[in-house]
Order: structure tokens, then C-alpha cells, then sequence
């Protein structure tokens, strides 16, 4: 029971960290039609100015500074670079995007190096806040789950309620006619981008000291974002909620299960071979859940694809 | 667009037009025999064949995304698992002392590779565009996992290596030397290169244009759009298992690495810095970039920053690539005013190199100065060894800049008239 409890706070951290990084990028699928492979870059980049402004103000400030700054990195990124190449069409778009992943990689590796920066969550959250059987839970973890939760609610509501997010959903469906009627439609698209690849700095900020900061960061999470919101329907926010806390939650059980296949196999009345080691089919006794838990989302999404190609909560065609 | 020229030229006699067409492939030959008498150091072998390797591999990648329009990201899986086969093969045949010939290798990854590909286009066709691009990442993903997992085959993460020299003396040739390897994949580059040309002229090459532009007009006219963009899928899977042979073949292992997400990036990036409008695009590609990694690498630890600005660049101002550089100029070249063109770009070009030469030696340094070790303030660059924690050389690399790329500047008007 306490397993259970543990892996659902566990699954929960995880998957608003993803919703944090899958929303954003499913706002801007839905805008301009970019799967822009750079997001977690932006992510990456999130974390590295939030740990360079904390070496001098502090956590809280990198908290409220850094998201903004790469907010406006990735609005200038749209406006000078993916504005140009939209008109060469839309798989040089995904070039660009898939380009200035690599680039941004190796500018963090030029300016902070191959190594993991020591970037700490603030001394005010470094406490257990309760126990769960012998295992704490982390302060610093709940304040993320809030945050992440925060942010969602006030994602739908300036979307649903507020007359910027009707012109933005407006501006979603009939780009044309928004235009006619006198709204700066490009601006829109820049300042989508720029919130967008905000949000992920946020989550940058957040998961920085508790995942690391370091320069593969963003290779670790960039596929799962896409498989994210591919699975919970590109464009849409509920969707992105509901797949990123899925895998969140199919992730960590599986990784602290202890389920093995040759249970499974023996379960149908099969024998493991005598000799194990020369066995062509020795892989699959020796098969665990917690070595096949980081590719269950990939299978989840080609299933998906194969089947539901619009995804769960997706309206049109991916 | 491609079609325009062809017609044309399908009007002149047919002789002729063979003989045009032809010229260039006894160029590749001639080319790809005289190269190993001139460079015959080992290490520039190993480069030569690196690049071929990758000319096959990035051909294969442009059947998918410049003739088929489907954007791939997981294409080094069938290059890897048409490597691994291979691997199994040549130690089935070192361990039973089959009598086959290195040769024949190639023919199983590729027909292994054409099997995966076959099953995985099942379904991943079916639409092109982003599912496509989404399931290709999916499969990319796990079979770069499995690879860890099933280790009976992939080997986990030591990988699996093998020895090429049991297999049937071809005439003697034991492949015990890198150049004797070097025929040997000449000559596949040579095979595979002419059959994915004369491919992408078949009908169904033909019609893998049409729809990539156009698929809803294509299925109007009665082509399904999904057998096409299989047969595709199905033809770039063959040859990327070439590609993977050739690997096992050459460097005698494999391992997760040669099938990952990285390496699927790094031949997208190859194919698109090429040009992924011409056929001959993707060869650019290859060889630039294998030259660019294997000499730049020597010289710089930032290689890769370059190359990503590089490519950054090249998409933003060339979307045609290196190929679609070389053919703007075509039609100047046809006027016979080719000439022209030599005085600007000269005044444009050497400023605009000196200038990027400039900016990378401040690069260096600032790498330098920030991750050298504590204590080491002496760096080489450009064969001058100096102290790059005085102001002097900064000053000297600031000015270099800033005179080279405003000269370039105040020039390129110049180019574009």
C-alpha cells in the first residue's frame, strides 16, 4: 500500500513535469502546425540561466527571471529564424527546429561545459514534509506538483475565459478570417511560441535540481514530449494532461515493480530451458518490468498511431 | 520540377542522351579507383570509406524524405539491425567455414533490413507527413531500447564484433588490409548508388514524386499513395541494410550507437546540408560532412557547435542545400556568363571567410579560457602557440571579425545583381 501511494505522488511529479513541457509544445502544434523538436532545448535552457541567476539572487529569483528570458529567446527564434523558413514549407520547418536542438545543445556545452551544475532546490524546501511508511517525501516535490497544477489552471482560464485566449483559439481554427478582422495574427504566433517555450523553462527551473542540470537533459525528455502529445491528441491541453500523467504513472510503476517475464511464461506452462546461457530465447526469461518500463510510452504511441491516429482527445488528423 | 528538364532532354537523340547520362557514373568510377593511388595513407582509407558508407546511407535516407517527401527520424535502425545480421552471418561463417564470399555480405543486410522495413511500413505508410514522422521516432526509440534489452542478438552494450578475414578468398584477397576492403565498397557504392538512380527513374520513382506533392491528385488518378510511399519505404530500408553490411564490414563491429536517435538525426542532417532536391545532393552531403568530422574534429573540440550552425544556417538561407547552390548557378553556367560572377564573389567570400575565421578563433578561445585546466593559459590555433589570457590575441581575433564580416557585408549587394 504505501509502494502504491509512493509511486502515485512519484508518477504525479513526473507527469506534470511532462504536462509542464507537452503543453506548451501541443499550443504551438495547434497554432502554426510546428512540432518543434526544441522544446525540451528550451527546457534545457530553462534550467541553465535559472542555475547561472541563482549563483547570484538566489532560487526564487532564477524562478521568476529565467522562464521570461527564454520566453523571449523563443519568440525571437520565431521571429527571425522559423518565420523565414516557414515559407520553404513545412519539413524544412521540423529541420530547423530539429537543427536548432543540436545547436542549442552545443551552445550549453560551449558556455557551462560537459558536467552537471550543482543547482539546488532553495534551504526553505530541503525538508521531508511527511512520510509514507519508512520513505519521505520531499517538500520541494509537493511545491512542484502545485506549481505545475497552478500553472495549468491558469493556462485554461486565460484560454477559455479571457478575451486574448478567444482571439489565440480563434486564431487556432480560422487564421484567415482573425486576420481580416484587423488582429495581428503573426504577433499572435510569436507570443504563442514565446509562452510556449516559457512554460518550458518553468519546468526547466523546476526540474533542474531535482533531475540534474546537465547537457543531455534535453535529449532524456525530448521523444517523450512528442510521444505525449501525439498520445493525448496533438492540440489539445486535456489530452496532453491526461497522457503525461499516464506515462508518468505506467513509467515509475514499472520501475519499482519487480515483476518478472518468466513468471508470465511459467504462468502458461512453459519451462525455462535447461541450459539458460545458450538459449536463443534467454532474453525473454530473463526479461524484467523495470528494463522495458522506459519503452512502454514508445509502444503505447505506435499503437496509438497504428490505431487512433487523431490520439485520445484529438479532434483532427495528427 | 525535376520533370521539365528530363522531357527535354528525352527529345534529343537517344545515343547521345545515353551517353550524357552515363558520364557522370564513369566519372564516380574513375573517380573512386584513382582515389586510393593518391591519398594512400591508411587513415585517409579509413576516411574514404567512412564517407562511401555514409554516401550509400544518405542516398537510402533521400529516397524516403527528398523523393518520397516522408521525414524520417529512426532511418539508422534498418541500417543497424542490416548490420547486426551481418554480424551473425560472418560469424556463422567463421565458426562453420562456409564457403562465401565477403562480397555477398552486403545482399543478406540488405534483404534483412528489406524485411524489417517491409513489416514496419505495414503500417507507418499509411499516412506521410507527421504520423509517419512520429512512428518512425517510436520504432527509432525502441529498437535503440531493445538493442539493450535482447542482448542474444544486439549484443547489449559491448555490441558485437566479428572478423571479416574467414570468409572465401576472393582471388587471393583475404580483406586483411583497409584498401582491399576499399574495392570492396567502391564497388557497393557504385551498385547501390546506380540502382536507387535508376529507382527514382522507374515509374514507381516517378510516381514517389508525385506523391510527395501532391498525394490527393496522385490517388485521383488511380495511384494509391500508400503502395507508392511503401515501395519507397521498402527500397531505402534495402539499401540502408547495405549501408549497414558495408559497416560491419569495415569496422567489424556494431553496437547500439550505429542505430540510435543520434545517428538518424546525423543523416538527416547530411541529407538536408546535401540537398534534398537533387539526386546528387545527398553525395555532397556525405562527403562534406564526413570531411568536416573527421578533420575538424582533429582540430577543434567544438567541431560539432560548427556543424550545428552550419546546418542551422543552410536551412535558414539554403533550404536547396549544398546541391541546390551549386544548381542556382546552372543557368549563369548555360549563358556561358559564369565569369561574371567570379569578381564579386571573391570580394564577398574571402572577407566573409576571414571573418568567420575570426569569430572562431574567439570561440577557441573563449573555450579556452573557461574549461582549459587551472593553471594552462598557453593554446595553439592556427599553428601559432600564444597565451590566451593576454588581450593582445583577443584584440587581433575581434578586429579580424569585425573587418571580415563587414567588408562581406558592404559586398554582398554585389553578389546578389
Amino acid at each position: 500500500m504505501d509502494l502504491v501511494a509512493i509511486n502515485l505522488i512519484d508518477g504525479l511529479f513526473y507527469g506534470l513535469l511532462l504536462f509542464m513541457l507537452s503543453a506548451g509544445l501541443t499550443l504551438i502544434f495547434s497554432m502554426m502546425g510546428i512540432l518543434n523538436f526544441a522544446h525540451a532545448s528550451f527546457y534545457m535552457l530553462g534550467a541553465y540561466f535559472a542555475y547561472q541567476i541563482s549563483l547570484y539572487l538566489g532560487f526564487w529569483a532564477g524562478l521568476l527571471i529565467a522562464p521570461p528570458l527564454v520566453g523571449v529567446l523563443g519568440a525571437l527564434i520565431e521571429r527571425y529564424g522559423l518565420r523565414r523558413v516557414h515559407q520553404f514549407g513545412h519539413v524544412p520547418e521540423l529541420v530547423f527546429t530539429f537543427g536548432l536542438a543540436w545547436l542549442i545543445e552545443e551552445v550549453v556545452k560551449f558556455i557551462w561545459g560537459n558536467n552537471m551544475m550543482a543547482y539546488q532546490e532553495p534551504e526553505i524546501l530541503k525538508f521531508a514534509l511527511f512520510h509514507i511508511g519508512s520513505n519521505s517525501i520531499q517538500a520541494y516535490k509537493v511545491f512542484m506538483i502545485f506549481t505545475s497544477m497552478a500553472i495549468f489552471i491558469g493556462l485554461l482560464f486565460i484560454l477559455t475565459r479571457t478575451r486574448i485566449g478567444l482571439i489565440i483559439q480563434a486564431a487556432l481554427s480560422y487564421p484567415k478570417t482573425v486576420e481580416a478582422l484587423g488582429h495581428n495574427v503573426p504577433l499572435i504566433f510569436m507570443g504563442v511560441f514565446g509562452v510556449g517555450t516559457a512554460l518550458a523553462g518553468v519546468a526547466g527551473v523546476l526540474a533542474g535540481p531535482s533531475l540534474g542540470t546537465f547537457p543531455g537533459m534535453a535529449v532524456v525528455l525530448g521523444s517523450i514530449v512528442f510521444v505525449t502529445i501525439v498520445i493525448g491528441g496533438l492540440g489539445s491541453l486535456w489530452g496532453a494532461l491526461i497522457a503525461s500523467l499516464l506515462i508518468g504513472w505506467m513509467t515509475t510503476a514499472a520501475a519499482s515493480s519487480s515483476f518478472q517475464f518468466a513468471t508470465l511464461l511459467e504462468f502458461f506452462g512453459m519451462t525455462p530451458p535447461a541450459d539458460l546461457d545458450e538459449s536463443y530465447l534467454r532474453d525473454l526469461w530473463t526479461l524484467s518490468l523495470p528494463q522495458i518500463g522506459p519503452i512502454l510510452p514508445y509502444i503505447f504511441m505506435i499503437l496509438i498511431l497504428v490505431l487512433r491516429p487523431y490520439g485520445l482527445f484529438g479532434k483532427r488528423d495528427a | 520540377m525535376t520533370g521539365i528538364p528530363d522531357s527535354s532532354s528525352a527529345v534529343s537523340p537517344a545515343n547521345g542522351n545515353a551517353l550524357r547520362s552515363s558520364l557522370p557514373w564513369i566519372v564516380a568510377v574513375v573517380v573512386l579507383l584513382v582515389l586510393p593511388q593518391v591519398f594512400q595513407a591508411n587513415s585517409a582509407i579509413t576516411i574514404l570509406n567512412q564517407m562511401m558508407i555514409t554516401i550509400i546511407f544518405a542516398l537510402s535516407y533521400n529516397m524516403l524524405l527528398g523523393q518520397g517527401g516522408m521525414l524520417s527520424f529512426g532511418h539508422a535502425v534498418y541500417m543497424g539491425v542490416g548490420g547486426f545480421f551481418c554480424m551473425h552471418v560472418m560469424n556463422l561463417v567463421e565458426a562453420n567455414e562456409l564457403p562465401i564470399w565477403l562480397h555477398v555480405l552486403p545482399i543478406f543486410g540488405g534483404l534483412f533490413s528489406l524485411g524489417l522495413a517491409t513489416i514496419v511500413g505495414s503500417f507507418s505508410t499509411r499516412k506521410a507527413g507527421t504520423v509517419f514522422a512520429m512512428i518512425s521516432l517510436g520504432i527509432g526509440e525502441l529498437v535503440a531500447a531493445c538493442s539493450l534489452i535482447i542482448i542474444v542478438f544486439f549484443g547489449g552494450e559491448e555490441g558485437i564484433s566479428g572478423d571479416r578475414t574467414y570468409f572465401k578468398p576472393f582471388f587471393g584477397v583475404k580483406f586483411l588490409q583497409q584498401n582491399e576492403v576499399y574495392y570492396l565498397i567502391a564497388f557497393w557504392t557504385i551498385v547501390s548508388a546506380l540502382l536507387m538512380y535508376l529507382f527514382s527513374r522507374t515509374p514507381v520513382g516517378r510516381m514517389a514524386n508525385a506523391v510527395r506533392d501532391n498525394p490527393e491528385r496522385a490517388e485521383f488518378l488511380g495511384y494509391s499513395a500508400r503502395w507508392v510511399r511503401y515501395f519507397s519505404f521498402c527500397g531505402a530500408g534495402f539499401f540502408a541494410g547495405i549501408a549497414g553490411a558495408l559497416v560491419a564490414i569495415n569496422f567489424e563491429i556494431l553496437t547500439e550507437t550505429d542505430l540510435n536517435l543520434g545517428k538518424s538525426g546525423m543523416i538527416l542532417l547530411i541529407t538536408f546540408l546535401g540537398g534534398t532536391g537533387f539526386f546528387f545532393g545527398p553525395i555532397i552531403g556525405a562527403i562534406v560532412f564526413t570531411l568536416l568530422q573527421s578533420v575538424l574534429s582533429l582540430q577543434t573540440e567544438l567541431w560539432q557547435l560548427y556543424v550545428g550552425a552550419l546546418f542551422v544556417a543552410t536551412v535558414m538561407f539554403f533550404p536547396g542545400g549544398l546541391a541546390g547552390l551549386l544548381m542556382m548557378h546552372q543557368p549563369a553556367m548555360r549563358l556561358g556568363n559564369l565569369g561574371l560572377l567570379v569578381v564579386p564573389y571573391v570580394n564577398t567570400l574571402i572577407p566573409a571567410a576571414i571573418g568567420a575565421l575570426g569569430l572562431a578563433g574567439l570561440m577557441e578561445m573563449l573555450f579556452h579560457v573557461r574549461h582549459a585546466a587551472v593553471g594552462d593559459i598557453e593554446m595553439r590555433l592556427f599553428w601559432i602557440t600564444f597565451d590566451s589570457h593576454t588581450i593582445l590575441p583577443w584584440v587581433i581575433a575581434i578586429a579580424t571579425m569585425i573587418t571580415g564580416f563587414w567588408l562581406a557585408y558592404r559586398n554582398a549587394p554585389k553578389l546578389r545583381e
